[in-house]
């Protein structure tokens, strides 16, 4: 049988050794309860498996020229990093319990938390959460828990999906979601003046947000902090090589999502939740946290921190429910940012601005299509208005070749026709020309 | 060893950028960060030394024998990872089936999705999966929120969760957070979760139960078909907690037991590796009754054979997860499951209750076995005899099983169990392996009575012993800055 090393006879050998048949060993699930044999194929060897999932392998499109962001972005990803986190004593691991045999993980995740509050100049981070949805969930709950307040406000540009999601979690909870609509682009000041209050536990905005733009919450965050709330932004980590972070912005709590951190695309998942807070909430975090100490004769050694807070010691009165997070996923962002270093990184997030810069001009110059919001500052996606429905011009350019965009009617009224495109640095010049001359000529 | 940081030597690089084929574009400069992010400047070289030489600070599945209980340390297949990196699947972008035709060009991608509904529909004898839940204890979530959603288009108000005391933490952690009061119910004398108990507690506020079968004790409660009967009585719903599916799967089946929502651990029972701690996946499965809830979207086969996603579901409990759960590990455990098979899933549970039981009847003249009759995928052991003798508690024997070259089981967990010490072997383990592991035991147990000291000193062969976590806890220190 695969991948059960026993033969028949040594099962047998054994069951004679403890005096018991196969039966017995099942005898306490009562006769009743028993399954049936399944009906399920039969096994399949390894080249039979492989073969089928290469054909279907095959049938997923790779040959797009990828101009599909929304959060999720097709990044380089240096070879070095997949055969870093090949390497089985790290991902036939589990959980870091017994720290003499897991050092490699635990130091790996202390500096994983390092890279993440040097990237978003914050002061504490945890060890990873599930993606970048759950991990502003989760930083909207642990804002609910600090502040012992219920009402939470999110701007509209922030991702869609997210914003669903939150929705979703809160059903069954006394929370009070408000939502403002960012105007023109950006965070809409007015209104959040007018909504915020001595009941609100948490802004959440999105920066670059979900349009792309650029903006700076300093002055968001200084409202709050006047009415004692937090402010909690989601970021984009490749965009932090060159933005201005969410610490030097006055957020209370970071989030983010890590799959361009070197995490394929992979239809959905794995991702990585990124969260990262002030020293003063550490105790309030959701998820594993590392920490430094010392062994028995004093050697330097990381073990599991602040497990007070956990659902295997608190149950019911933990500060999450999580477990499993994504370790591995967490391992490959530091690898990644090891690998591209400080210079690589800030070179890496500009050419995403340079090369979405570029695209904007040259895509604006097709007669017809109009820039969305004018005059902003945007990162590496914009919003562009075509003269007609944008799912229809998306399909068009499926055809040639492109993921050209996310169509924004799918999430906000009104917008029919914009397009969302993004453009990182792996799109070329050449390709960038190509995209505009497929749209010019499906218009 | 020193940090990646300690390393750095300034204007070092490894990845480097091509020229750019654009021109530059000065964004305000109020809007940029004022000084470069401190990541540490290495070569390429030396970031591969430094992260081979934290593996070899490691353990995992490949290394040795991992018996952690109630964690499933199965071996993982090679030809998984291998197959989850073919460009058709590691590089297929999420949004594109949001796209008009674009669900024409991920094909493959959603066949895997709706073949694996299907498969774990006939393991588990439910009705329906959702694939999205990133983790178990995700999982849990989104089956409190199904139940949430159930008793709130039945017009019942229901504040309570039953949940017995012997389960894992996230079963409590995940009903708090989905709104509801938990009430722990304790187990009876020969360890699983009592029936009277259970009536003593029920009522119309009953929402549900959270019961793992076998239980975290490795014990089947042959009651669970009459617990889940008296949980329906009061509308109630029964959740099946899959962390222990590998002692059964094949077998028997939750859906057959009376249970109306099951969370399976790809990454335990399907054997995806568990990566230092996720990703792992937490598909959940409902009855019919429940599927309207099930998250927004479904995976559906249209009359033309394609396949597609359907996101119009209004009584859904809405998004848990931004797309269609962790896809790279569903693909492991589909591949997993295709090799496997009918016959090979079956005799995976038998397999792993064989192996639980050997070492179990192997230790029992050296240890207490707290619980000892069949036992199911993993079985638990009590120090509290060389507690009793020698001073010697269950971290001792631990610490002292590293020293000789295997993971040591999880300690002091069930809570229920005096210096407790819970092993799970796995079906993928050879009778060498365990006979190895059993002679270190018995030798071990043997040092308690004759140098208790020496196990307390233990480990001696790792790179560090014993760190202090209250140090830690104290004088917190949680990144380099």
């Amino acid at each position: 049988m695969p991948f059960i090393s026993n033969t028949p006879q040594q099962q047998e050998q054994m069951l004679t050794e403890i005096g018991l048949t196969m039966d017995e060993l099942f005898g306490d699930i009562p006769t009743e309860l028993r399954a049936k044999a399944l009906n399920l194929p039969l096994g399949l060897s390894e080249q039979d498996v492989r073969n089928r999932l290469t054909e279907l392998a095959e049938k997923n499109a790779t040959n797009l020229t990828c101009f599909l962001g929304g959060g999720f972005y097709d990044h380089f990803i240096p070879a070095a990093v997949h055969s870093i986190i090949s390497r089985s004593e790290f991902y036939t691991a589990y959980t870091p319990y017994q720290p003499e045999l897991s050092q490699g993980t635990l130091q790996a995740i202390y500096e994983y938390q390092s890279m993440i509050c040097r990237l978003t100049e914050m002061e504490v981070a945890n060890a990873s959460l599930y993606d970048g949805g759950t991990a502003l969930y989760e930083a909207m709950m642990m804002a609910l828990r600090i502040t012992g307040r219920n009402k939470v406000i999110i701007d509209d540009s922030v991702n869609p999906i997210y914003r669903v999601m939150i929705k979703s979690y809160t059903q069954n909870l006394r929370i009070e979601l408000g939502q403002t609509c960012c105007q023109d682009g950006l965070a809409n000041r007015e209104q959040l003046l007018e909504i915020i209050d001595d009941k609100t536990a948490a802004v959440i905005l999105q920066n670059p947000n979900f349009f792309g733009c650029i903006d700076d919450f300093s002055d968001i965050a200084d409202v709050v902090h006047s009415k004692s709330g937090l402010l909690i932004i989601s970021c984009h980590p490749i965009s932090l090589g060159i933005l201005k972070t969410p610490g030097a912005m006055g957020a209370d709590i970071a989030t983010g999502e890590g799959q361009s951190l070197g995490i394929p695309l992979s239809f959905g998942g794995p991702y990585l939740g990124l969260m990262a807070s002030r020293k003063q909430y550490v105790r309030k975090m959701p998820g594993r946290i590392v920490g430094e100490t010392v062994d028995r004769y004093g050697r330097k050694a990381y073990v599991l921190t602040l497990q007070a807070r956990e659902q295997h010691i608190r149950r019911d009165k933990a500060t999450s429910n999580i477990c499993s997070n994504e370790a591995l996923c967490a391992l490959t962002a530091l690898v990644y940012l090891s690998l591209l270093g400080q210079e690589g990184l800030r070179e890496t997030a500009q050419l995403c601005a340079d090369k979405a810069s570029y695209a904007y001009k040259r895509l604006t110059a097709i007669p017809g299509v109009e820039p969305h919001f004018r005059g902003k500052w945007f990162f590496n996606e914009f919003v562009l208005d075509l003269p007609s429905e944008a799912a229809d011009v998306i399909a068009k350019l499926i055809e040639k070749g492109f993921a050209a965009g996310f169509p924004l009617s799918r999430y906000y009224d009104g917008m029919e026709n914009s397009i969302l495109i993004c453009v990182t640095e792996k799109r070329t010049k050449q390709e960038i020309g190509m995209l505009a001359e497929a749209l010019e000529s499906v218009l | 060893m020193k940090l990646i940081f300690e390393k750095s030597v300034f204007g070092r690089r490894a990845v480097r950028t091509g020229p750019s084929d654009v021109p530059p574009i000065s964004i305000r400069s109020d809007l940029l960060r004022r000084k470069p992010a401190q990541l540490s400047e290495l070569s390429e070289l030396d970031v591969v030394r430094h992260f081979t030489e934290l593996s070899r600070r490691n353990f995992g599945v490949d290394s040795n024998f991992y018996p952690l209980g109630s964690c499933t340390m199965k071996y993982n297949p090679k030809v998984a990872e291998h197959i989850a990196s073919y460009p058709g699947f590691a590089n297929l972008h999420p949004l594109l089936p949001q796209l008009r035709i674009g669900g024409m060009l991920t094909q493959g991608a959603l066949r895997v999705l709706y073949e694996m509904d299907l498969l774990l529909r006939e393991i588990t004898g439910m009705a329906g999966f959702t694939m999205q839940p990133l983790a178990g204890a995700h999982g849990e979530l989104t089956g409190m929120m199904i139940i949430a959603a159930y008793h709130r288009e039945q017009g019942n108000r229901k504040t309570t969760i039953l949940i017995p005391d012997s389960a894992h933490g996230t079963n409590p952690a995940s009903a708090a957070i989905a709104g509801y009061n938990v009430v722990s119910i304790p187990s009876n004398k020969n360890g699983i979760m009592d029936i009277e108990a259970i009536k003593q507690h029920l009522s119309d506020e009953v929402a549900g139960l959270m019961l793992t079968c076998p239980n975290t004790l490795g014990l089947f409660n042959p009651h669970v078909k009459d617990i889940c009967d008296l949980i329906h009585s009061v509308d109630g719903l029964a959740y099946y907690d899959g962390a222990n599916l590998n002692a059964i799967v094949g077998k028997a089946r939750p859906g057959d037991f009376g249970f109306d929502i099951v969370h399976l651990n790809l990454h335990k029972t399907f054997a995806t590796p568990h990566g230092g701690g996720g990703p792992g996946a937490g598909p959940v499965g409902v009855k019919e009754k429940l599927l309207p809830f099930l998250p927004v979207s479904v995976v559906i086969k249209r009359n033309d054979g394609t396949y597609t996603l359907q996101y119009d579901r209004p009584e859904s409990i809405g998004y848990i997860a931004p797309f269609y759960g962790n896809f790279g590990v569903i693909l492991k455990a589909y591949v997993y499951i295709l090799m496997l098979g009918k016959e090979g899933l079956r005799r995976v549970a038998e397999n792993a209750v064989l192996n639980a039981n050997y070492v179990k009847e192997k230790l029992k003249s050296h240890y207490i076995v707290p619980f000892d009759k069949i036992c199911k995928h993993e079985c638990v052991l009590s120090i509290s005899e060389q507690m009793a003798h020698n001073g010697v508690r269950a971290i001792d024997i631990a610490k002292a099983i590293i020293d000789r070259g295997f993971h040591p089981p999880t300690v002091y967990f069930p809570t229920i169990v005096k210096e407790a010490m819970m092993i799970e072997p796995t079906e993928t383990e050879s009778k060498e392996t365990l006979d190895a592991f059993i002679d270190a035991m018995i030798e071990i147990a043997e040092q308690a009575e004759a140098q208790p000291d020496k196990l307390k000193s233990a480990p001696t062969a790792a790179v560090v012993c014993r760190p202090d976590e209250t140090i830690a806890a104290k004088n917190l220190n949680i990144a380099y800055l």
